[in-house]
């Protein structure tokens, strides 16, 4: 095999527990989002954009989903000969297998697909975030500071700060200190979750890693900290367009309302970077004679003849007459029947919504998800969230 | 299941009326239904019924066709070893350099395209039947009845302004006559263009009449022989556009807008594919107005849209009005400009408060 520059190392076997109902059966980075892709998209499209073209996914919790829609990767240019998409796997060796035990372990089990590569760099990345960055303009930089490691990092909420990574720098951009989900934030720059490493420095640092017993073989929690420790170059890279981490169904309903404002800030038009998913082949969207669609995103194979305001609707979703959909995401084949009110909900891919059902209230400030079909005259069985 | 079919979709000498819309491109790259091209029914329809190899033998204005179908992979038919997708373009002739005018040439050419595969039986299509056939049953019925050649027919009540080609049929079924050239006719039986055939009879068919000066496969092959050959119709019940003069282009594409119709193209005989385009979800903002309205991905309404097709990436500017009309790929409809039963090509522009409109 030919060797490469940088490897991308996309974790996507995150179980994404505060999903809930929408990742009983399905990896988080393959939960659907705006209107079309699935979460994955983003950093595959990245890459793409990137001139990265040898990739590892490393799967883990529910791939079954993922695996069949990541295929040979043709969708994001990755069916090639020399490199391309290699989905990754736990798998048994001869003293038996290792489930992944955690993001650091994920890379250290796969150090011989890496040096397959012979990369200078390594690129490691999660499948769980929405956002569209060049990795080559990271690199550019990673490469003028002489660095080993590069963080990508970003300006947040300070009360959001302790769900992150939290990082202090210096005027150089050279990184002092690294806190992974701290109680009590000293500074809000948190990393992306998105590295360049040079390979030689990580694979030292993952080989004594794994031997220490101690270590939740974790890169926020244990590598990054003893990188620091021994005084190895690692420098910040700012990133000062969207970013979000949908990890919990809040924040997934909210970066869908996202790209409904006036100008969103995550640009998915853009044609010189156009974000790649596999396209299900349906027919052009129908609006009906009656049918209202305002502020909404609607995509290929629907059908509308209701009142659709402020939502997301994917692929193949019907809204019979007189229903109303407001501030709602309506997953792919989606139902709606006749005179049905839905405010404020995620209503997951295929279920059913009988007429004149009501889901959800105006105004309302938690989000509905409803999960199964919901039969005429019967109160549907949701699960709320407070925002 | 595969078939036992070779799927050739003929495309020399295409019965093309469609003035400006065929200036650059040939009928079956004619964009056509808010994202597809005119041969993705033929192609698709073929792929969805198990047949693996495809001959497509193109004749002029075929770089943007080539464009469209790629590899094949979105019809599965990028798997070489089953076949898979080949497009043939004419060949000229070393002892002159004119493009031969009739299709025997070009599949006598051709003829090893024909000999180096096992399937038996062949079906020839061309790309202006705007439907969604599935072959299957269609060859099930040919083998049955025992006919040398198997038309699929169209019993017609309004061919919308398209040309067909009239048959006449027995109580058995057994054609008995078919009209040479295509015409303008209300309401009859019409042929599909769609010959399910063995093989072998083909390029039988091929030599010989080549060898007596014939150009044509349909009008001088077949027609000629209709007393000696068994042509047997095979009716088709879903929906059928003939499309091959602008006010059929004009007057199919409105049919979409009726459900029945895009029932019958979209979703019954599987997925009609296309090649893709990347494109997002269609953008509504808070002055949008829709009705009656087929509005593909990409696409950014700002104004409004009625009784329309838009394809991928038009934009609506605010204040604009698009009614009756098609509006293709990347269009960008300015500030108050009007767009009245107008088929608007890729490429074209309307500026600001600017009216187009059908002439009185």
């Amino acid at each position: 095999m030919s060797k490469k520059k940088m490897v991308a190392m996309l974790l996507a076997g995150g179980e994404g527990k505060r999903l809930g109902v929408l990742t009983q059966e399905l990896a988080k980075p393959a939960v659907h989002f705006g209107g079309k892709y699935r979460i994955i998209d983003f950093t595959l499209s990245n890459c793409a954009h990137s001139g990265i073209d040898t990739v590892g996914v490393l799967t883990q919790y529910q791939p079954l989903v993922l695996n069949s829609y990541l295929g040979n990767g043709s969708p994001w240019g990755l069916d090639r000969r020399d490199g391309g998409m290699t989905i990754l796997p736990p798998y048994v060796k001869q003293k038996g297998g290792k489930w992944y035990k955690g993001t650091a372990n994920a890379i250290y089990q796969n150090i011989g697909f890496i040096d397959q590569y012979d990369p200078e760099y390594v690129l490691v990345i999660s499948g769980d975030h929405i956002y569209k960055m060049d990795y080559e303009l990271m690199l550019e930089q990673h490469e003028k500071r002489g660095a080993d490691v590069t963080i990508a990092c970003l300006q947040v909420d300070w009360k959001e700060a302790s769900r992150f990574g939290i990082m202090n720098v210096d005027d150089t951009g050279a990184i002092t200190s690294f806190v992974e989900k701290p109680k009590v934030p000293v500074s809000n720059l948190a990393s992306m979750g998105v590295y360049i490493f040079s390979w030689a420095v990580l694979k030292k640092y993952l080989i004594r890693d794994e031997a220490n017993d101690l270590s939740g073989n974790d890169f926020g929690k244990d590598v990054i900290p003893a990188m620091l420790n021994d005084r190895v170059r690692l420098y910040s890279y700012t990133f000062n367009c969207y970013w979000k981490d949908v990890g919990t169904l809040d924040s997934l309903w909210e970066a869908n309302m996202d790209l409904l404002a006036k100008k969103p800030s995550l640009d998915l038009n853009d044609p010189c970077r156009p974000v790649y998913s596999v396209s299900p082949n349906r027919p052009a969207h129908y609006a009906a004679a009656g049918a209202t669609i305002t502020n909404s995103l609607v995509s290929e194979g629907c059908l509308i003849e209701g009142d659709v305001r402020h939502s997301v609707l994917f692929c193949d979703v019907q809204v019979g007459p007189d229903s109303r959909i407001q501030d709602s995401v309506l997953m792919p084949n989606v139902k709606i029947g006749k005179g049905v009110r839905i405010y404020k909900a995620i209503i997951c891919e295929g279920a059913v919504i009988a007429d004149g059902v009501t889901i959800g209230s105006p105004g309302s400030s938690e989000v509905t998800v409803i999960h199964e079909s919901v039969q005429e005259g019967e109160q549907p069985c949701v699960q709320i969230y407070s925002a | 299941m595969r078939a036992n079919l070779l799927g050739v979709i003929n495309l020399i000498q295409e019965p093309d009326e469609l003035g400006a819309l065929t200036a650059g491109r040939c009928l079956a790259a004619v964009p056509f239904g808010g994202q597809y091209r005119m041969i993705d029914f033929t192609l698709s329809s073929m792929a969805n019924s198990g047949i693996s190899r495809v001959g497509i033998f193109a004749h002029t204005k075929y770089r943007p066709l080539i464009d469209h179908l790629g590899s094949g992979q979105q019809w599965d038919l990028h798997h070489q070893r089953k076949g898979g997708l080949s497009i043939i373009p004419p060949t000229i002739r070393d002892d002159c350099n004119e493009v031969p005018g009739g299709d025997l040439v070009h599949f006598f050419q051709n003829r090893d395209y024909f000999t180096r595969n096992s399937c038996e039986y062949v079906v020839l299509a061309r790309s202006h039947m705007l439907c969604s056939v599935d072959f299957k049953p269609a060859l099930a019925a040919h083998l049955a009845s025992g006919a040398d050649v198997t038309v699929i027919c169209k019993q017609s009540k309004d061919l919308l302004g398209g040309k067909a080609r009239l048959v006449e049929a027995d109580g058995d079924g057994r054609i008995t006559a078919m009209q040479r050239e295509n015409g303008q006719a209300e309401s009859g039986l019409i042929s599909m263009e769609m010959y399910i055939m063995r093989k072998e009879l083909l390029l039988d068919l091929v030599i010989t009449s080549l060898a007596q000066g014939q150009d044509y496969l349909v009008e001088h092959a077949i027609l000629s022989r209709i007393e000696e050959l068994h042509m047997q119709s095979y009716l088709f019940d879903g929906y059928v556009g003939v499309i091959n003069t602008l006010p059929s282009y004009y007057e199919n594409s409105m049919e979409l807008l009726r459900p029945a119709s895009w029932r019958s193209l979209f979703a019954r005989h599987g997925t009609i594919a296309t090649k893709l385009n990347d494109e997002p979800p269609a953008r509504y903002t808070e002055d949008a107005t829709t009705s009656n309205s087929m509005i593909a991905n990409g696409c950014i309404i700002e104004g409004t849209v009625m009784n329309s097709i838009l394809f991928e990436g038009v934009h609506v500017r605010k204040g604009a009005l698009v009614r009756n009309s098609i509006v293709m790929q990347n269009a960008v409809i300015d500030m108050h400009g009007v767009v009245d039963h107008v088929i608007y090509d890729s490429g074209a522009t309307i500026g600001c408060g600017r009216e187009l409109r059908k002439a009185e």
